[in-house]
């Protein structure tokens, strides 16, 4: 198996590829590909995690009437920077009577959760580090366990807060799961593949699916950001830490560096569900009417951030906006209403199909 | 078979959890020892004693002008009130009759005062339902006004500005054209409140048909002010026992049934529109006269008891002094708002979420060092 066809084809990477496989065999070259890889991946995401963090406390900022971090580096640049350099040099403390083992494998849960589904995302033609066949599939069943660390965080804990967020928790990702996963369904249903790459090529002609699936498409998308936005445990759903209720909900007891990847895993998370939604519905990597697919230069990984960022800020726009719901409107909401139109809504889509209705 | 089905179930038992008196939502150093059920609360019981500075005692050691300044630290929300309200029962005590330009200055100045603590209610109640951004909006308004009350009387919270038989000093020139520019911005922002969290949907859940207070119980507990008012009972102090210029302005006293948070909610924001309807009442015309009546250097009120009360932001505040003749009362007993409104939060809250607690404790606005003297 030939790994350089995974990674970035640009000249660089090749010439690295070729040097590597030049001077080691061919199993050792593949796996310290591999390593390079997931380091290069690593290092993305802490910058794209910290700069999520910036971006949220600028726009609670604008829309709270005020400036926002502005005294660390220009503009506020480095001010996440060096919160995380004090969240690292910071002691871990934690509580007596604590479950050791769990505490301390929770966050690490949590942020290799987040970090895996990165793995099969398609930010332009080339640049995908694992285009599996089944990469939809993929993404719901790995941003699904982080659940687990944040159970694990509340239940080890030995706090009676830490204990309830994490129940929240695990009723709100187990509900909301099925929005997610059916919505999904619902757009896998008109691309017929679960490979990313394709569902990207089926709207090159087409047009994008949300328009291609018109209104079935669109309750899909609206369903999807609902489910998401509970998925990633934010406002208006963020009953798992809600502080006016709980303090800080289940990463009450952790600090430093364990309490930045729980942080950190949000903010990715929050990236993860933005990313498949421009991938089902807004045409991924592709430009808006194809304006810039003949100039080669173009890179198309820009449309790709343009698009998460505008989902991004929607779902920071819910945030600053929504008060929290309650623990069981948040149940009612899932279960008597996003659940039974989105199984509806994939009968709506299968019959759009069948009639051949697609745009 | 019933009791293998008594082996089968699960066993579940109530625990306690601390509520404060650091906590997120007890805006102070209130502590709700709660007793849970899973989510649902089964028992309330609040806990003080964490801010007491016994200032009912330290009012038996201080001469008349000094109780004043005490009374600031209470309900530091309604200071101004607070003072007037220690004020008219001395000036009851001493016979002295303020000139209308105090009584009309004490009641914008008190407006103003419901008028600020309002909003940072308003800020709080977004804030504990998860909306964080009302804090922001509702603070920028309150500056304003603590701008205003800077700028006369030097203080921006503990303002101090009655002493007894009048005001401390006259108003700055500035006062009433700032006063003004505020209305005229405040009436801007009210519908901005309004959209921004009185119409959203998931705030109408939270707050309607939680935590119903009936006017029965309204009665019967002593609640007070907005929170006795959306249930229902009229006892707006302002209404029934107009003291300073309030018998000589036209305003409704807002009244809703439901009893509810949405209620206590929309009684809150329909006084914000009260309030500024009587300062716009009074602001043009405040008449010309002494800011201060003569009074000894040493207040001695005669043997007696005298009382007075005020409506503050929280609703009636009772002023006892008993007093034997010295330059020190004998007994000082203030009937503060925030400790008859909690007593009622057990009782409302059997049975609720935690989501639901916080959501009333919100509505009914304590404060803590009011709650604990």
């Amino acid at each position: 198996m030939n790994f350089t066809q995974m990674i970035i084809p640009l000249n660089i990477t090749k010439t690295i590829s070729d040097w590597i496989y030049s001077i080691m065999p061919e199993t050792a070259a593949s796996y310290t590909i591999m390593v390079i890889i997931a380091v290069a991946y690593l290092a993305l995401f802490a910058v794209a995690g910290l700069y999520l963090v910036l971006l949220e406390r600028k726009v609670a900022a604008w829309f709270q009437l005020r400036i926002g971090p502005n005294r660390v580096g220009p503009w506020g640049l480095l001010q996440t920077m060096a919160d995380a350099l004090k969240l690292v040099s910071k002691e871990l403390t934690s509580t007596i009577k604590i479950d050791k083992f769990l505490y301390n494998l929770a966050p690490y849960f949590v942020i290799v959760s987040a970090l895996m589904a990165m793995a099969v995302f398609p930010f332009s033609e080339q640049f995908q580090a694992f285009d599996i066949n089944i990469g939809v599939f993929f993404l719901i069943a790995i941003s699904s366990i982080g659940v687990i660390g944040i159970l694990l965080a509340g239940w080890s804990s030995n706090n009676k807060y830490a204990l309830i967020g994490a129940m929240r928790s695990g009723l709100q990702t187990i509900s909301y799961e099925l929005s997610v996963g059916l919505s999904i369904l619902t757009m896998v249903l008109l691309t017929g593949t679960l490979q990313l790459s394709e569902i990207i090529e089926a709207q090159r002609t087409g047009g994008w699916l949300i328009l291609q699936g018109h209104v079935p498409s669109i309750i899909a998308f609206m369903i999807f950001m609902v489910a998401g936005t509970a998925e990633t445990n934010r406002a208006p759903f963020d009953l798992v830490e809600a502080e006016s209720e709980l303090g800080a909900g289940f990463h009450t007891e952790y600090s430093g560096m364990k309490f930045a990847y729980f942080f950190l895993a949000e903010f990715i998370n929050m990236f993860i569900i933005s990313s498949i939604a421009v991938v089902l519905f807004f045409g991924g990597w592709l430009s808006p009417f194809g304006i810039t697919e003949n100039i080669a230069w173009f890179p198309q990984v820009f449309w790709f951030l343009i698009k998460v960022l505008g989902l991004i800020f929607l779902m920071m726009w819910f945030r600053w906006t929504f008060p929290r719901l309650r623990v069981d409107q948040l149940l009612t909401l899932e279960w008597k209403y996003l659940l039974p139109l989105n199984l509806m809504n994939i009968v709506l889509m299968a019959i759009v199909i069948w009639l051949n209705w697609t745009i | 078979m019933i009791d293998q089905q008594a082996q089968n179930k699960i066993k579940t038992e109530e625990y306690f959890i601390n509520m404060g008196p650091q906590h997120p939502a007890a805006h102070g150093v209130l502590r709700l020892i709660l007793t849970i059920d899973g989510e649902i609360i089964k028992n309330v019981e609040p806990d003080l004693g964490y801010i007491h500075r016994s200032i009912e005692k330290m009012c038996e050691r201080d001469s008349y002008q000094q109780i004043v300044h005490l009374t600031d630290r209470m309900d530091y929300l309604s200071s101004h009130i607070n003072n007037e309200a220690v004020c008219l029962t001395v000036e009851k005590g001493l016979e002295i009759e303020v000139s209308d330009r105090v009584k009309v200055i004490r009641t914008i100045i008190d407006e103003l005062t419901r008028i600020a603590s309002h909003c940072l209610w308003w800020g709080v109640m977004g804030m504990d339902l998860g909306a964080l951004t009302t804090y922001f909006y509702a603070f920028r308004d309150r500056e304003m006004i603590n701008d205003i009350f800077e700028e006369t009387c030097g203080a921006r919270l503990t303002m101090n500005y009655n002493v007894p038989g009048g005001l401390m000093f006259d108003i700055h020139p500035n006062f009433v054209k700032r006063t003004k520019d505020f209305i005229t911005h405040f009436k801007t922002k009210i519908p901005e409140y309004d959209r921004l969290l009185t119409g959203n949907v998931i705030f109408q859940k939270r707050t309607k048909g939680v935590g119903i207070l009936t006017r029965e119980d309204a009665i019967s507990f002593g609640v007070s002010g907005p929170t006795a008012r959306g249930s229902g009972f009229s006892s707006d102090v302002r209404k029934h026992h107009p003291y300073s210029a309030y018998d000589r302005v036209n305003f409704n006293e807002i009244l809703f049934t439901e009893g509810d948070t949405f209620a206590r909610y929309q009684v809150r924001m329909m006084e914000l529109w009260e309030s500024v309807s009587i300062i716009e009442q009074l602001i043009d015309n405040i008449p010309e006269g002494e800011t201060k009546a003569a009074t000894k250097a040493v207040i001695k009120l005669p043997k007696g008891e005298f009382y007075q009360r005020v409506e503050t932001a929280r609703g009636e505040l009772g002023v006892y002094i008993n007093s034997t003749g010295n330059k020190n009362p004998y007994r000082v007993k203030f009937r503060s708002p925030g400790f008859s409104n909690l007593s009622v939060l057990n009782h409302i809250s059997k049975d609720v979420l935690i989501g639901d607690l916080v959501a009333t404790m919100a509505s009914f606005d304590f404060v803590i060092p009011d709650i604990d003297r």
